[in-house]
Formats: structure tokens, sequence, C-alpha cells
């Protein structure tokens, strides 16, 4: 256990990319296969269900501590985290486990799940008595599905390919699924993930998706696109669908349907099921799962609805019906195209459908432009087509693997959020990296114009994203500075700020004292120019709705 | 009747007529030590521990009018007897003692329980009135054996030295930098301070505790081979400045209670970060206050509203003390996160430290 707390410390002190290869490298190079396994479970986000309830282990940290429970929660809200709190305020133990982390996970902790409290209460302390501090902790966290420490799968692939000497294309096809709550992690798979190149792998995959390839936000003006695109001619551009991403997979005679968590959801699709008849055996389409009526596309949040159901009625399936919107083709006939350049997939993609029509699978339509400015003009429409702007994809560009931009890019080129000046009212303590600063704030507008009698501030949205480090500072001494009242970890404060709030739709709702409800609020800019005065009114809200 | 009260000045004695660590200037002043939010400037007269003088006068001039008196040595001032405790805080830091009319009540200042070697250690004083900080005051703070810390120093240094870089250290530079340079192996390597640390080097070593050689650091160039082998400590207002530019690619580390924590770890975005305070964790808090034996407990700087809860809880009379020895919502505040202390007096002054703030101090 100690050799991954280190891995853990290690990785959660630092931010550079390099440094953390350099960590998962050392670490795997040392552990064993067992251990390697359950490793990469946890790195690439494997949780496996709460192993012990987190009310169990606070009284235990309570009781270990002689501690009232509001003490309990001063020390929460000092730390930020509910796994090193407990583990500070555990009994310290002066030994720490040798033993791996498959021993832990498979003999210790996963044993662990289901037992009678009086049970639980009995063994804990015995497993804790072996763990240091930073081990204490990683291993709660471990318990309670919260472990997550900064990297991203992409990372551990390239971890991992770079020691086993393997592309790291290859080594993200065989993470497909590694993550997967059905999936238990061992020696045998370990070495799978790392093995040697082999000429049957491909045709084992079953119903494997490819890793998704994902996009990059482009927020340049676009008098500046020529500059940093080249000519249009060079770009495949399409709408941003706002729906659910996935794969299509069709293969041995049966389809699969993967979301982009690389989540198997083919059950939650039902009337897509008949693309089975229709799709040739090695077949895997890319494309957005929408709500499609009328013949356009339907808000996300009916989509949102329907994945919320457990049953799905026939009444539902009618009235919220899903389609695919085919953007890209991953594989034909058996064979990866990924190496393929862009517009031969897209050519590729629209033979398929023009040889198997389906209503079920629409192909995404390409857009053109003279240049530019014709396209951004042609963007302006995305609000009223329920689009969220534009998918720039460069003609030559490979399929590559997340977030990559080595192989070519995907650009969403997504249209202004709604924005409109807000005051800051409430403030919140930050967690885990930002624990000791107020970063989760509530906003506010006026009810009434300036000028009126009598106009009070209405809560309306809450965000936390969106400011730098150093402003983030600032705003929180300004915070300290204004407090009215506290309430817990929440802090009134006298309103002085002033924010432009930047948000992806908005919506009435009648659960909130404004009316509306906003969707992905986000600090855009600090306005030091305006006055808590001159922040917008309710009325601007409502004008948005249209 | 109450020893001590608040006032907007300080806290007050009102039959001794004199005040401790007052915050704004006053005739009589007592100081429990020399960290500059506790020893402020411009008080008519000073009362402070014997130990305590060479600190206090290079931090507020040497020609303060100062009166000292030995540990454990009694005073009498208008029926009240006066007598300084050693704090085990930092060189000459003092819990001050006062009886009057056979009631006693003893003021720590701030405290540490551990003896660390730079100044007399931590002696609990039996009295019915205790007031306490609470810097630390949460139940998340205790501190492993010192011993173990600076192994942890002691093996970072090593590991940096075998790797070709300088250890900078970021330490508050009076009280926490002579602590740290006491405890390590100074057989490592070379050892370089900031210009802020190597006068209170000078007053420790003054005062007869053993700080090894240390150089300044300013003397080398930036290509000298010797800087890649050497600790180096500074305050820690000297991250991110131009100074840091002489040590090329280094590693760099803090030492704080705040480090117990990954968050502020994390904020502070080091290399390192080493868990040492000069003040009591939350089990020394505890203890200090039952050696006392009072039944009573004021409170002040630090986690106050919770460790008043607390003894209340456990049937002591407590309350809090408002008192301007740092905020309370601020004590998570690192060291070096303000701007320095610019304002404060004494901050120009030669020695002072530009970090008026460690942990609350
Ligand atoms: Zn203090
Ligand atoms: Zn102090």
């Amino acid at each position: 256990m100690k050799a991954f707390a280190d891995l853990y410390g290690r990785l959660d002190a630092t931010t550079s990319s390099n440094a953390k290869l350099q960590a998962m490298q050392d670490y795997f190079r040392d552990a064993s296969a067992e251990d390697a396994a359950w490793a990469v479970y946890f790195l690439a986000g494997g949780r496996p269900r709460q192993l012990v309830p987190t009310r169990l282990l606070r009284e235990q940290a309570m009781t270990a501590g002689h501690l009232p429970e509001w003490l309990f929660e001063e020390s929460y809200q000092a730390v930020g985290d509910l796994a090193e709190t407990i583990a500070l305020l555990l009994p310290e133990s002066h030994h720490s486990s040798e033993e791996g982390l498959a021993t832990w996970v498979e003999d210790y902790l996963l044993p662990l799940r289901g037992l009678p409290p009086e049970e639980l209460a009995a063994r804990l302390p015995a497993l804790w008595s072996r763990l240091d501090r930073q081990s204490l902790m990683v291993c709660i966290k471990l318990i309670t599905g919260a472990f997550r420490v900064g990297v991203s799968k992409l990372l551990v692939t390239r971890a991992l390919a770079s020691l086993a000497g393997l592309d790291p294309k290859r080594v993200a096809q065989r993470l497909v699924g590694y993550t997967d709550l059905s999936h238990r992690p061992s020696a045998a798979g370990y070495r799978r993930l790392v093995a040697e190149e082999s000429d049957r792998e491909h045709a084992e995959r079953g119903g494997q998706p490819y890793p998704f390839f994902l996009a990059h936000a482009l927020q340049a003006p676009h008098e500046q696109f020529e500059a940093l695109l080249g000519p249009v001619e060079n770009w495949l551009v399409e709408w941003k669908w706002d729906g659910i991403r996935a794969q299509l997979v069709k293969r041995d005679g049966a389809l699969w349907i993967w979301s982009r968590g690389e989540e198997l959801v083919t059950d939650r699709f039902p009337e897509l099921h008949a693309l089975a008849e229709q799709l040739p055996d090695g077949t895997v389409i890319d494309g957005e799962l929408v709500v499609w009526k009328d013949d356009r596309v339907q808000p996300f949040a009916l989509l949102q609805q329907r994945i919320g159901r457990k049953t799905l009625s026939r009444k539902l399936l009618e009235d919220v019906p899903v389609r695919m919107l085919a953007y890209d083709l991953l594989e034909q006939a058996g064979e990866d195209w990924r190496s393929q350049p862009q517009h031969a997939r897209r050519s590729a993609l629209e033979a398929l459908l023009a040889r198997s029509p389906s209503p079920l699978l629409q192909l995404s339509p390409t857009l053109t432009g003279r240049d530019w400015q014709d396209l951004a003009a042609q963007r302006e429409a995305s609000r009223s087509l329920g689009v969220e702007g534009m998918m720039l994809k460069a003609r030559d560009a490979l399929y590559g693997v997340g977030r990559t931009k080595d192989m070519g890019v995907w650009w969403k080129w997504k249209i202004d959020p709604f924005s409109v000046d807000a005051v800051l009212i409430y403030a919140q303590r930050g967690h885990g990296r930002r624990a000791s600063l107020y970063t989760d704030f509530t906003f506010a507008v006026w009810d009434a114009e300036p000028g009126a009698s009598e106009r009070t501030l209405v809560p309306f949205a809450k965000a936390y994203s969106g400011l730098t480090d150093e402003e983030m500072r600032q705003v929180d001494a300004v915070i300290r500075k204004t407090t009215v009242e506290k309430f817990g970890p929440v802090r009134s404060v006298t309103p002085t700020l002033v924010f432009e709030l930047g948000f992806e739709g908005i919506a009435l709702s009648k659960r909130h004292k404004s009316g509306v409800a906003v969707r992905f609020p986000r600090m855009l800019r600090w306005r030091h120019d305006k006055t808590v005065e001159d922040a917008d009114t309710l009325a601007t809200l409502q004008d948005l709705l249209q | 009747m109450d020893l001590v009260i608040a006032r907007p000045e300080g806290l007050y004695c009102p039959p001794g007529d004199f005040y401790i660590d007052p915050w704004r200037p006053v005739e009589r002043s007592v100081i429990t030590h020399g960290h500059g939010d506790h020893a402020r400037w411009g008080n008519a007269r000073y009362l402070a521990a014997a130990p305590g003088e060479g600190i206090l006068r290079s931090r507020l001039g040497q020609d303060i009018d100062l009166q000292t008196l030995p540990y454990g040595a009694t005073l009498d001032h208008h029926g009240v007897k006066l007598s300084f405790h050693p704090a085990g805080h930092v060189l000459g830091s003092a819990q001050v003692r006062l009886e009057y009319r056979g009631e006693v009540w003893v003021a720590s200042g701030d405290y540490k329980v551990e003896a660390d070697g730079t100044c007399a250690p931590f002696e609990p004083v039996r009295c019915h009135t205790f007031i306490t900080e609470s810097t630390f005051g949460l139940p998340i703070y205790r501190w492993r054996p010192q011993a173990e810390i600076f192994a942890g120093i002691d093996d970072w240094w090593r590991q940096n030295q075998a790797e070709g870089r300088a250890s900078v250290l970021f330490a508050y530079s009076f009280g926490k930098a002579q602590r740290i340079l006491h405890g390590i192996d100074d057989r490592i390597g070379p050892i370089l301070v900031h210009g802020a640390v190597e006068p209170l080097n000078r007053v420790y070593r003054e005062g007869g505790i053993r700080i090894p050689e240390t150089h300044y650091a300013g003397d080398f160039k930036k290509s000298d081979p010797l800087l890649r082998q050497a600790l180096v400590l500074a305050p820690p207002s000297a991250a991110g400045s131009t100074w840091m530019r002489r040590f090329g690619e280094y590693s760099d580390g803090f030492a704080s209670g705040w480090m117990m924590l990954r968050g502020t770890r994390r904020r502070r975005g080091v290399d390192r970060g080493f868990v040492l305070s000069d003040h009591a964790d939350w089990p020394g808090l505890l203890w200090a206050i039952e050696q006392t034996g009072a039944e009573r407990v004021m409170v002040t700087h630090g986690s106050v509203n919770v460790l008043v809860r607390y003894l209340r809880e456990q049937g002591l009379d407590a309350q809090g003390f408002t008192t301007e020895y740092g905020d309370e919502d601020d004590s998570d505040d690192l060291p070096g996160a303000d701007q320095p202390g610019a304002d404060l007096p004494g901050a120009n002054q030669p020695g002072a430290d530009p970090e008026p703030r460690e942990e609350g101090p």
C-alpha cells in the first residue's frame, strides 16, 4: 500500500505532466502485475462501488478522537476533503504496510462490502493500524470511491505505452472497458495491456469501441481564423450537436452502443437496435445521439429526462425518439480506418449510409462557406437550430485518441454563451486544492431597473470556475473583508463585486426564486469597471429566454 | 476580579495598570516574545523575559526602554506580583504569571510544548485563569516528533545534492529558521541563508544557542557549484522573487504547521511540505491547559470559537478574547500569501523580517 500511496503523493504534489509520467513509470516498473492492474484501474478513473458507508468512517474517526460531531464538521471544513479529514483524525500508526495494492484491495477491502456495521467497526481499526497516514488517506479514498488524482486516462496510457514500447493508440484501445464496474483487474489483464502486439488482437476485440477523439475549444475571433487555421477549404465543417456522443459498433451480427464515458448504453436505446440488421459486420460509426422530432433536434433536457428513466415505456419512446447523427467512420469491413484522413472517412461514411439508408441513422450534414466570415454568419443561426455552434475538422486529420493534437485537431467553435453582469452575494469555501479559499460563489441580479424606489438582489446562479488563481486570491481577500454573516461554510458578503457570467442555456424554472434556471454558468470576467448598481436585472435574463 | 481584560489597545491588567502584548502604543507594556504582532514598536516602556532582550532590541531598536527579568524572578508592581515562565515558542518567549490578592492568572503568549533546544522548554504554571492561544486549535493538527521532520529535511537535502540541485527551504526567519538550523545535520553540506535570516542567527548564537556555520547566499555567483550542494534557508516572501534566480534549478520546501493539509501544500506550490510548527498542536493545547489546573480559560487568536466550545463541553469556564494577534479566519493564510508588511513598524529596520506574520505568530 505504501508504494501506491507514495505514487499518489508524487502525482498529487506536481502539476507537471512529465513529472506525473515519470512517477507512474517508476511505480509500474517496480510493481507486480497484480498491483499494477489495480493501479491502472484506479488511475484511469475506475471506482468500485462504495465499500463502507461514509457515516461509519466518520463515526470511527469521532470515536477514536473522542470528538463531538460539530468538531468533526469544523475539521472537515478546514480540510475540505473527507478522506483526508478522517485520516487526520484517526489514531496515527507507526507502521506502514509493504503489502501490495492488489492484496489490500482484494483481500482486505473488497470483502468489507456488505458487512454489518458491528463487524466493520471491529475490523477496520485493525486495518488502519497497519497504515501510515498517507496510506490511510489513500485507502479511505479507495473505500469511499472518492479516489481521484490529477491524471488523465491519456497520461496513464502514455506511461504504459512508453514502458512497454507500444503505440499509445494500441494501449488506449486495450484500455477500453478496463474501468467498467463489471471488470475485475487481474495480473493477466495487466499483462494483456502491456503485451507485444499480436495479429489476432484485432480479430478478438468483440464489441469494443475505439477510444473517442475529443475536440478542443476554439476561442479566437473569426477574423483570426485564416491566420490560425488556414483557408476554409481545408476544413470539414458541421454543426455541433447538443446530444450524447456515442459509437455504434456492429460486429459478428450484434450491435453495441457506447457512450463517451466508454459506458455500454445499448439497452437505453432500443429503437436503434434495428440498425443491427442494416449495418454490415465490421462497422464502427462515431456520432451523436439526439432526440429528433419534427425534422429537427430537440433540447438536450429531453434526452436527459429519458436517460433518467429506469423503464422505457412505449409512450416515452414515441414521445422522445432518439436518432443517431453520424459523422465519422472508424471501422469498415472489419478494418481500422482511424489512420485514414478525415475526408476519406467522411466519403466512406456517406457511401455506407447511401447503401444502408435508415431514418434511425442520419448523416450529420456538412456546411460550406466562401470564407470564415461567411461561416461565422451561418453560425448565427445556431441557437434557432438548437445546436451549440460548429465543429471544425481538418480534412486531412487522422482520428486521434482523447485530446491528442498530434494527428490533427477537432475544434468546437461554440456560439457565445449567454452572458449577464451579476453581483456576488454569497461565497463558500472550495474543496481539495482550494479548501482554504472562498471559490464557490452565488450570483444575483436586480429585480428592478435602476432608479426604482426599492429593489433587491435576487440570486440566480452559482459558479466556481473561470477565474485565474491570482483573481481567486484577490476575490477571497475581498470576501473576508466584506463578510456580513457566516452560515457554516457559507458567508454572505456586502455586495461589491460584479462579474460577467456566461452560461450555455437558460430556461424557465418554478423552483428558483429568480424564475429562471441557467445551464453551466461560469465567470467570464471580473468587471472592475462596474459598480453593483450597474449590474443587470431579471428583465435582462427574461429577455434571453426567447 | 479579572486580572486581565481586553481593551482596544490590547490585553490590560487593571490593578497593575499595564498591557500585555498591546497592539497600540501604551505607556507600560509586558511582552511575551519578539514576533511582530506581539512585540510592537512605539510603547514607552517594555518589560520582557531576559533571554529575549537581544531579539527585542534587534527588532524594535537598541534604545527602547526595556527592563528584563530572568525566568522565575518576581517583580512587584502596584501589588501585582509578575513573573515570566518559559513558553518554548522562540528564544526569549515567556508566559506571564500575574498574582494579585491570591488570584493567579497566566497569559501564555504563543507556546509550543515540545522542547527544541533553541529556547527554554515550556513550563506549565498552575493558575486560576489561563489565557491560551489557539493557532492550531483543531484536532486535525497533531505533530510528529521533530526528530522525524528534521530527518525528512536531511533526506530531501541529500537527495537533491545527489541530483545536483540546491535545496531551498522556506521558513519564517525568526525562530523557525534557527530551530531548523539547530536540528538538521550540518555535515551534509554548506548552509546558505537569506539576508533576513542571518541577523537572527547572530542573536541566537550570542544567546548561546548552537547554530551551525551559515553563509550569506548573496555572496555566491550563480555559476558556483557549491550552490547545488547547499541547503538554503529563506523567508517565504523570497519565493518567486528575483533573489531565487541565482539557484538555477532547485527543489523547494516549506516548513510550517499548515503543511499538515494537502490543500495548503498544493496552494503553496512547493515540492515538499515539512510539518513543523512553533505552536502547540491540538493535543499540546489540551495538555497545557490541563496542566495549569485552571478552571477558567480565555482563548485568543486562532480557532477561538472551536476551542472555547470544546473546553466548555469539558466543563471548563471558557471564553474568547478578541485580540489583534491575527484574524482567526486568516489563520490558514500562509506566510507570504499577503504583501510583505511594509506598513508595520520595524519592517524597514535591519534584521526585521519581511514577513510580519508566521502561522499567526
Ligand atoms: Zn501569536
Ligand atoms: Zn509567535
